[in-house]
């Protein structure tokens, strides 16, 4: 404790007689050539342009933030300058739960450098922090995140500062509940859910479309596990009972491997077609459910129609980190970065001594008018709840059960659209 | 040479052990993790500096074995660091000769590269010899006066964390012409460069030889002041250090009241279970229940959103907690009052888990919310002002805090307080005291659980929404942590815990994989070396320390003792 | 004096009492309700009828069975362990996890040269050896460095040292192998079912159930026959007298915490055999369900971890279903409980916690030794 006591009394001590008393940043600031109602960031001449992150990038989650960071890193490789200033990133871990997610929003609301920010990676880290992002006048444009209500019409002007380039899974599980009726042709579904907010939200979505389409009562079974349960028999008895055509478990890969493993021990689901969600679309979902996955279907982001601009950016991420990207959100991601590039070059103003002046309500306003923006995963045009995503959801099969052969578009293959 | 063999081998076994350390922290990802981060720019990053200060450990241990001359000491030293040395180079060899990459998955060639200061097995030479002379530095430290190691040690602790939270020093002192002074003269916006370190080294070292030489002197002029004057000090002292902490999240800013309030949430916690684990010596593990009653009864009393049942404000809903939290407390309590030691932290653990399970339910889901949680709760108002923020909501927490440690300071000392000790120390006897034992642990339930619920009450409007995900099992650890760790049963324990296990790791955010491999080996090596935590109890600490046998009364000058204290 | 105590006493009896009730009460009206399917209204008595037929429910209760025998597995070391010790230790799950976790790297590669499939039997036995050495190692080295310079302290000591072993282990494995888990190749043959008196059983599960048995008899042979066995037990019952006896305690502590890791291990690798996946959290769960299956069954007690771990299996298994889904209840509830199986882990700990209020002794009472907790 000895010498534990003097430091910490120093650093209090110097910081109390250096503190920035009261001094409350006045918002409605002219600085230079640009007035804003809430606030301008002034990057000096030879200083780079700071933009944040804050992405899942450790613990078990941590290759879907890593995928989107990398996604940046080259967005701003390939950007090079903005208004003639270099880009600095920067940026916080936000453990995919939300008060990971208030930690790394208010570390990075403290920081008055930062511009604009790129995040989050899970939706349940962004209905806390987005708020807090905003409130110190930092936009944010997730690359992942896609729990439908962040962009609804009802989501208050707490979040006027946020926008997405994913998908929004509304769109996703009507695509999935599409595909089972038209295409599979099956009358009765029923569905599994892990407890966590992402798989609610599809399950439900799926739930609902799916009725909608084949007649009350389409769905035979709404079950629920826990992310950490490993016997899925009995669960899977119960709704081979109920005699569904198709089980749609959006899921993610641990327990998405249980659930394909223990199936084909069920009798009852051994017609059953399975059918899961981007959670398990990875080839360590085909480690964990071993020869059971083949025939499996997986609806995810359709990253096969991307155009000839996705070759050139895989190429680069070969030859930058020396692997396959991660998951899947990476395009979305770059797609973000150029985005937020786009309106800072709209709206900074220099002045005589080269100076840079961003407004930072017009940085926003300049965001969500951002219409017809040709990106790596398509079109992007944002409305005014900030889903600028040009959502291209796709249903694939999986071929074959070799982790070492994955490759989205041939194996998996994509049967639909 | 009556101790020479056997401590000559004791001496190499711990540096041996020391350096399956070294090689464990690599295997481990810490090093390779820690290495991100340079703590003096160009100079030596995180990474090097922890297996320098494994070299500087066992050196350390070793200089303290054996009580002959500094020659024998010092060679100690250099022999235990130079085996602590030998492992690692031993491992390099082995990794670059063999693929340990399909196992270990932080055996990778750039840990090796680190390790070998980019020499590959040609730096196993290198290696031993830098770690033997850590082992000498260490084995030096024990040897010198106290006049020269005090200013040494806290000029290098003070380089360490100054470089070590760069980053938060320079936001903090972003605005302002003197702040921005500051911090072009010490750091450059990458970090610390050497100049910065070598300021910092010495006027921390200044500073502590300037104390010290001061200090007896200092202590004297107090004492010679006279009583009221005395009074007057104290209180000038006091009123300080009220100011410091009423005005850290000015200072701090937005990011610091952040983590102060999570370590204040924390420690409220902390003061609820210390009622219960340390004052009454039930051990529960389900402690989080409490927190999430507490959490959701605000929420669900306050929400604007579907789940909301009334919207009531929150001072209204505050009481309405902390009365559901207390009465659930004895609600729990009531099974379990015949339960004792280990199947009684069983039992609460599943208590806890089955809140958990019940929270996240699909059956409980129109509600509770289920794993969509409760959402759109608003943040509270007083008049026309606001508790927006973390700044804002740190103040209720610092009142709340302050009120709750009021009240467990007198009930410590009350006849209840008195109680629970008696049933922390043996249940039969304080029965047979005449100790109602029902009424007691009762109490202590339902009391911890108002505290916790208060807790939780303040977390909900911090977060403006709920999830049962945040209630798991891992905060009922984190709490008995820091109460362990800070010191069972002492009311300033549990700040100085909370300090350390909530407030440190929020600092140091990158490396929260290894948070909990820390806090495991915190808590094995503290049941050991300091069972009674870092700032104990007067009570807790007699108890666990009787083997030793008590001070001898010494004819030394009060002045000194005082400023031993230090 | 006698009034006094035995009005406040009755009133936590009463409580007691109202926990009994309103559990048998859930139990029995939700288990009526699922035998009254297709009736219109919870208030109506109707045929006795029940949405799943009566092989459905064989299913349950095998693999309720099935699941209880890989507790029994787990519980078998904790229950001796505890037994000589007095101490939960914590750590198990993750004693459990480590032979588990590694001898995972043993099998890819005898997978991936083929050499598994070629000798099933002898890959599996190597398996199992390098598992239970593992765990053992780790539990020896737990023992030496966090309980026993802890043996005198007071209770609360020991235990804190081993939720801390317990997180240590954990995230040392993290950090050695990776957050991320991985999977088991597979055995061809046990692939597959067998059919025994007509009941299909999958292979892995009748070889899971087969080694509970014979590791539970030949812990049981052990214990009670043999010289070190009747050490272990003369140090359950009192340790000082013990050593007095001439025992050398330390030892029979050492290899009681060795033969409860090695069982541990062993457990391990065969649950891993059944579910493929391992990863460094994976111990958890099974750690605390071993528990309260070693307590349900009578803790220290052999025979009673087997049963302990029966009981739990099933009522995990069936239980959902039988009391949950059909616990209709007017205006809330009309057809039941939805998602009954997301309450499963609730059942598990109600029971856990119902056995330690009104059952300490479990189901076979405690046997290796009379004094309780």
């Amino acid at each position: 404790m000895r010498y534990v006591k003097l430091p910490v009394a120093v650093i209090v001590a110097v910081l109390l007689a250096s503190g920035s008393y009261f001094v409350v940043p006045v918002p409605a600031a002219t600085v230079g050539p640009v007035t804003d109602p809430i606030g301008v960031v002034k990057v000096n001449k030879g200083q780079p342009i700071t933009i944040a992150y804050w992405l899942v990038i450790a613990g078990p989650d941590a290759s879907l933030g890593i995928d989107s960071r990398r996604g940046i890193e080259i967005a701003i490789d390939d950007k090079k300058k903005v208004a003639g200033f270099s880009v600095k990133l920067i940026g916080e871990d936000s453990g995919c739960n939300a008060e990971g997610g208030v930690t790394a929003a208010t570390k990075l609301a403290a920081n008055k450098a930062i511009v604009a920010a790129i995040g989050s990676s899970c939706s349940s880290e962004a209905r806390p922090g987005a708020p807090i992002l905003w409130k110190a006048g930092i936009v944010t444009v997730s690359p992942s995140n896609t729990a439908p209500v962040l962009t609804a019409a009802d989501r208050g002007p707490d979040y006027g500062g946020y926008l997405r380039t994913a998908h929004n899974d509304s769109v996703q599980g009507k695509v999935a509940a599409e595909f089972a009726f038209k295409v599979l042709k099956v009358k009765k579904a029923a569905t599994i859910h892990d407890g966590s907010p992402y798989a609610e939200g599809l399950a439900n979505v799926f739930g609902d479309v799916f009725t909608r389409l084949a007649g009350a009562g389409a769905i035979t079974a709404r079950e629920a596990i826990s992310p950490t349960d490993t016997d899925m028999r009995p669960v899977l008895t119960k709704i081979a009972a109920t005699k569904p055509d198709l089980l749609y478990f959006p899921i993610f890969t641990a327990a998405g491997g249980f659930v394909v493993r223990q199936a084909k021990e069920v009798a009852g689901l051994a017609n059953v077609k399975l059918m899961s969600a981007d959670g398990t679309f990875s080839p360590d979902f085909r480690k964990a459910a071993g020869d059971a996955v083949v025939g499996v279907y997986n609806s995810s982001p359709d990253l096969t129609k991307l155009g000839p601009g996705y070759a050139k950016f895989l190429e680069k991420h070969q030859k930058k980190y020396g692997e396959k990207p991660l998951s899947a959100f990476h395009p979305h991601a770059y797609d973000a970065a150029l985005v937020i590039f786009a309106a800072i070059e709209k709206v900074g103003k220099k002045d005589a001594q080269g100076n840079l002046y961003i407004g930072r309500q017009a940085l926003r306003d300049a965001l969500f008018a951002t219409k017809n923006f040709k990106g790596l995963t398509g079109t992007l045009t944002c409305n005014q709840f900030g889903d600028c995503a040009d959502p291209k959801i796709a249903v694939y099969v999986t071929v074959s059960a070799d982790p070492a052969k994955w490759n989205p578009g041939t194996d998996p293959k994509q049967i639909y659209p | 040479m009556k101790t020479g063999r056997p401590t000559w081998t004791k001496t190499l076994v711990g540096g041996l052990i020391w350096g399956g350390g070294a090689v464990f922290v690599s295997l481990v990802g810490m090093v390779e993790a820690f290495s991100a981060r340079q703590i003096i720019l160009g100079v030596i990053s995180l990474g090097h500096l922890l297996l320098l200060l494994i070299g500087v450990g066992s050196g350390f241990q070793a200089a303290r074995r054996g009580s002959e001359g500094t020659r024998a000491a010092l060679g100690r030293g250099l022999l235990a660091g130079a085996a602590a040395g030998a492992v690692p180079a031993a491992f390099i060899v082995l990794g670059i000769a063999v693929n340990l990459r399909g196992m270990f998955v932080s055996a990778s060639p750039v840990l090796f590269d680190f390790l070998s200061f980019g020499r590959g097995s040609g730096g196993v030479p290198i290696v031993i010899a830098t770690s033997a002379a850590a082992g000498l530095a260490g084995a030096a430290a024990t040897l010198l006066p106290p006049g020269v190691r005090a200013p040494l040690v806290n000029g290098v602790a003070m380089t360490l964390v100054v470089g070590l939270f760069q980053e938060l020093l320079q936001i903090l002192l972003q605005q302002g012409t003197v702040q921005t002074a500051m911090r072009e003269f010490i750091f450059t916006p990458d970090g610390l460069p050497p100049r910065g370190a070598a300021i910092v080294f010495l006027l921390t070292a200044g500073v502590t030889a300037l104390w010290r030489a001061r200090r007896a002197a200092v202590g004297g002029w107090v004492l010679r002041r006279s009583a009221p004057q005395q009074r007057l000090l104290r209180l000038m002292a006091l009123a300080l250090a009220l100011g410091a902490v009423l005005l850290l999240p000015v200072v701090g800013g937005l990011f610091i009241s952040q983590v102060l309030v999570l370590v204040g949430l924390y420690a409220l916690m902390g003061l609820g279970l210390n009622l219960e684990v340390g004052f009454a010596g039930l051990l529960d593990l389900g402690f989080v229940a409490f927190f999430a009653i507490g959490a959701y009864t605000v929420g669900l009393l306050t929400s604007t959103g579907e789940h909301g049942l009334v919207h009531w404000s929150f001072w209204a809903a505050v009481p309405v907690a902390l009365v559901v939290s207390l009465i659930s407390g004895v609600l729990f309590g009531l099974p379990i009052l015949r339960i004792r030691g280990d199947y009684l932290a069983i039992a609460t653990l599943g208590f806890g888990e089955i809140i958990r399970l019940l929270a996240l339910s699909d059956a409980l889901r129109p509600w509770f919310g289920g794993s969509q949680g409760v959402l759109f709760i608003p943040k509270p108002t007083i008049g026309s002002f606001e508790f927006s923020g973390p700044m804002q909501i740190y103040y209720l927490t610092l009142i709340s805090g302050a009120l709750i440690a009021f009240v467990a300071a007198r009930l410590r000392d009350s006849r209840l307080g008195r109680a629970w000790m008696a049933l922390r120390e043996d249940e039969d006897v304080a029965e047979a005291m005449g100790i109602n034992l029902v009424n007691v642990k009762l109490l202590a339930y339902g009391i911890g659980g108002a505290f916790a619920g208060m807790g939780g009450a303040i977390f909900a409007v911090l977060l403006g929404s709920i999830f049962p995900h945040s209630f798991n099992l891992l905060i009922s650890i984190n709490v008995l942590a820091l109460i362990i760790v800070g010191g069972m049963g002492s009311l300033p324990g549990v700040v100085v815990g909370s300090l350390f296990l909530i407030g440190l790791p929020e600092l140091l955010r990158e490396f929260s994989d290894f948070r909990f491999l820390l806090y495991g080996a915190a808590l094995i090596i503290m049941m050991q070396l300091r069972p009674e935590g870092l700032w104990p109890s007067a009570a807790v600490r007699r108890e666990l320390r009787k083997e030793e046998a008590p001070a001898a009364i010494t004819a030394e000058p009060v002045a000194a003792e005082r400023g031993a204290e230090a | 004096m006698q009034r006094g105590p035995l009005r406040r006493l009755s009133f936590v009896d009463l409580y007691l009492w109202g926990v009994r009730i309103s559990v048998l009460a859930v139990v029995l009206w939700g288990s009526f309700g699922t035998f009254q399917a297709d009736c219109p209204s919870a208030l109506t008595l109707c045929d006795f009828k029940s949405k799943y037929a009566a092989d459905v429910w064989l299913d349950f209760i095998v693999f309720g069975l099935s699941q209880g025998s890989v507790y029994a597995l787990i519980a078998l070391g904790y229950t001796m362990v505890y037994g000589i010790l007095r101490m939960i230790n914590f750590a198990h799950g993750e004693i459990f996890m480590s032979g588990a976790y590694t001898a995972y790297y043993v099998a890819a590669a005898l997978g991936r040269s083929g050499f598994l499939n070629r000798n099933p039997l002898v890959s599996l036995a190597v398996v199992l050896v390098v598992g239970m050495a593992i765990s053992t190692a780790i539990a020896l080295i737990l023992e030496r460095v966090a309980y026993r310079p802890l043996r005198r302290a007071p209770r609360l000591v020991p235990l804190i040292s081993a939720i801390g072993a317990s997180f240590f282990l954990q995230y040392t494995f993290r950090g050695f192998f990776g957050s991320g888990f991985q999977a088991y190749p597979e055995w061809q043959i046990f692939k597959g079912e067998w059919a025994i008196g007509g009941v299909g059983i999958l292979r892995t599960q009748a070889v899971v159930i087969t080694a509970s048995v014979l590791l539970m008899m030949a812990l049981y042979i052990f214990v009670m026959r043999t010289k070190t066995g009747t050490a272990m037990r003369a140090v359950s019952e009192d340790l000082e007298v013990a050593a007095l006896m001439g025992i050398n305690v330390d030892r029979v502590i050492v290899v009681t915490f060795g033969i409860g890791a090695a069982a541990a291990g062993a457990a391990g690798v065969l649950y891993a055999l059944v579910f493929k996946q391992v990863h460094f959290f994976m111990g958890f769960n099974p750690g605390i369900k071993a528990f309260t299956a070693a307590v349900l069954g009578g803790i220290g007690n052999i025979p009673g971890a087997m049963v302990g771990g029966l009981f739990l299996g099933l009522f995990e298994s069936v239980g959902p279903i039988l009391f949950l889904e059909g616990l209709r209840v007017p205006g809330i509830y009309p057809t039941g409980i939805p998602a009954p199986y997301q309450l499963k882990d609730v059942i598990a700990f109600t029971m856990l916690v119902m056995v330690l209020i009104f059952r300490p002794s479990g189901i076979l009472g405690e046997r290796l030794a009379t004094k309780k907790a």
